[in-house]
């Protein structure tokens, strides 16, 4: 079985982002990027299946500008087996990508398709399951523990009030969340490794995806910021000003 | 005009008896304000699943203009490709060409279900609706603030509870309907289990008081000894950080941040949390914060409106004791 698992790339979450003064885009000068971490976890179950002798081939794909190939590389150097680059320098929305990655599925045999819950800079949390539904399959989200058996996944899902676990037909899309597993670092060898992995580019027109978008950005802007608060000294004195000030005693 | 459709989430009360979830209020709240914007097409609200009859029957006073109710076998548990089905055939029914839902955990996963069947653009997790109908939504963990037009006709919105007002549940006048016919259901999947984390304190998403930890508190004993006691004191609600999440001390569900839950109470307390971006994101818009931390450069204390530097060990039982004082 080859799984599927989608990449993007995204600023550093340890990055505070900046907005153009015209409101119209992200600062991106001098940006650290780096692969979505919900996608890294889903990169490392992919691993992990194969590992276990449950899949035989993980293959990783991303949509973006010829620099998401250091993307597309870490995931290779994680140890996933070859990648598919879209490439694709314009506006991508939740929508496009995942029209674009039916195609890529489309294009080969992947039972299992594995990618995060949201990615970090758009923080939309669609796509897998647009991906789903446009592919005609079963869908489990923000999951923290799959296993694969007899034609299903069960998947343990993250929810309001708990944990729910699903039992889903193959073929399925998975999303991760934080606690499915910890991914492992790319090693040297890895990274070694990785530059000779086969990577294959693509091009919308190559998949017959047409580049429109369903979502437009009108603006960026800063939010506002919080009033500076104080410290204060000591449990009387924070208690005595919940009391007095915030009246929220 | 749009026509719009709400789906509820159902919330099951300590009687027994079934209740629309409060962020769901919320949601009707912003899909009124969306409709005043494309000029004032009906709102309508649609509940599906177990008790979703007895739900619709207690909204007969909501300001929307019909309460829609489906329940069946084939829906008594939520699945996603099943409740999306069920929606776009109401909505194809009722006329409606846009659908509003809760950020809830399910409302997340449902709304782009429904959007795909759709073909529909999706606005996730606004926090507000601008005059010329674009629509407000936090992207990086809040660091930004995007305005956004959906292009596409039909239209998919989830809303961010703590961003609006729930909508009133007396004073309108709503016809409440069985849905009949939803055609043919894909199943693709079932439930077969639940872990739910049964709790007596009240809903972390829309609790007045929340008391959250963090790494520092160590363990799950001594969430019991530090933070359920504050916590009860002030009649409100756990929360965590993800690293006290990861590491076992809470339940996943507790998790306040960019990639958890979202709240914005009149009183949130840090404990031991030192205010990284991607929890601020889920509490900076909290009205009054107090952080305990003994790191006096730690960035929580950049959003508190009271910051207290200290062993969380000593001050939280000592502030409890003193709220207790206060509290009589
Ligand atoms: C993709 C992604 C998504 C994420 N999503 C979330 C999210 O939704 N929510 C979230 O919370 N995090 C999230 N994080 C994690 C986030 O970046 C931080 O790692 C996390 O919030 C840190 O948790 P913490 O503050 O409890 O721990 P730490 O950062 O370790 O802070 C512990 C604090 O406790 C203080 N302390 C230590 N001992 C004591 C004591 N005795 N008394 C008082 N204070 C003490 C320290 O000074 C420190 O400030 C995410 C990260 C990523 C990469």
């Amino acid at each position: 079985m080859k799984i599927l698992v989608p990449i993007k790339r995204v600023p550093d979450y340890a990055v505070k982002v900046k907005v153009a003064a015209d409101g119209s885009r992200i600062e991106t000068d001098g940006i650290k990027w780096i692969a979505n971490p919900f996608d890294e976890i889903a990169v490392e179950e992919a691993l992990r299946l194969k590992e276990a002798g449950v899949a035989t081939e993980v293959v990783v794909v991303t949509i973006g500008p010829e620099a998401a190939e250091q993307q597309l590389r870490y995931g290779m150097a994680m140890g996933a087996d070859s990648g598919l680059h879209v490439v694709f320098n314009d506006e991508l929305d939740s929508d496009l990508a995942s029209r674009v990655l039916a195609a890529v599925a489309s294009r080969g045999d992947y039972p299992l398709i594995i990618l995060g819950k949201q990615s970090i800079d758009s923080d939309a949390n669609q796509t897998g399951q647009l991906l789903a539904m446009r592919l005609n399959r079963s869908i489990a989200t923000f999951a923290s523990r799959l296993t694969v058996e007899g034609g299903a996944a069960v998947v343990t899902r993250e929810v309001d009030g708990g944990l729910e676990t699903v039992r889903i037909p193959l073929p399925a899309v998975v999303t991760t969340d934080l606690r499915l597993n910890e991914p492992r670092y790319a090693s040297l060898p890895g990274i070694m490794k990785a530059k000779k992995k086969p990577v294959e580019q693509l091009t919308l027109e190559q998949l017959s995806v047409s580049p429109t978008t369903a979502v437009r950005i009108r603006r960026l802007s800063l939010p506002p910021k919080r009033g500076a608060g104080r410290k204060v000294a000591d449990v009387a004195e924070l208690v005595r000003v919940l009391q007095e000030e915030a009246k929220v005693l | 005009m749009s026509t719009i459709v709400v789906v509820g989430d159902i919330a099951s009360q300590p009687d027994g008896s079934t209740m629309i979830s409060k962020s769901s209020l919320c949601a009707i709240q912003a899909a009124g304000e969306f409709a005043a914007t494309t000029g004032g097409g009906a709102v309508h609200l649609l509940l599906i699943g177990q008790g979703a009859h007895s739900a619709a029957a207690r909204l007969s006073g909501s300001t929307v203009a019909k309460v829609y109710w489906y329940d069946a076998p084939a829906v008594a548990r939520y699945r996603a490709p099943t409740y999306a089905s069920v929606v776009v055939a109401a909505m194809k029914q009722i006329g409606a060409d846009t659908l509003f839902c809760g950020a809830s955990s399910t409302g997340k996963d449902l709304a782009p279900c429904v959007a795909a069947l759709l073909d529909a653009g999706q606005a996730s997790d606004i926090i507000g609706v601008n005059p010329d109908g674009t629509l407000r939504r936090p992207m990086y963990a809040g660091d930004v603030i995007a305005d956004v037009e959906i292009t596409t006709a039909a239209k998919v919105v989830t809303v961010r509870a703590s961003a609006f007002a729930p909508a009133p549940t007396s004073g309108g006048a709503a016809l409440v309907e069985e849905l009949l016919s939803v055609g043919e259901l894909p199943e693709r999947g079932e439930v077969v289990g639940y872990e739910l984390s049964a709790s007596e304190r009240p809903e972390l998403s829309s609790a007045a008081v929340v008391v959250s930890g963090g790494r520092a508190v160590g363990s799950a004993e001594n969430f019991e000894k530090v933070i359920y006691p504050l916590a009860d004191v002030l009649g409100a609600a756990v929360g965590a950080s993800r690293a006290a999440v990861d590491s076992g001390y809470a339940p996943n569900d507790w998790q306040v941040g960019q990639t958890g839950k979202v709240v914005a109470p009149q009183l949130y307390v840090a404990v031991g949390i030192s205010g990284a971006i991607q929890h601020l994101a889920g509490m900076k818009d909290s009205k009054v914060i107090v952080a305990i931390n003994k790191d006096p450069e730690a960035p929580i204390f950049e959003v508190a409106t009271y910051g207290l530097v200290a062993d969380l060990f000593e001050a939280t039982p000592a502030l409890t004791t003193a709220i207790q004082g206060v509290k009589g």
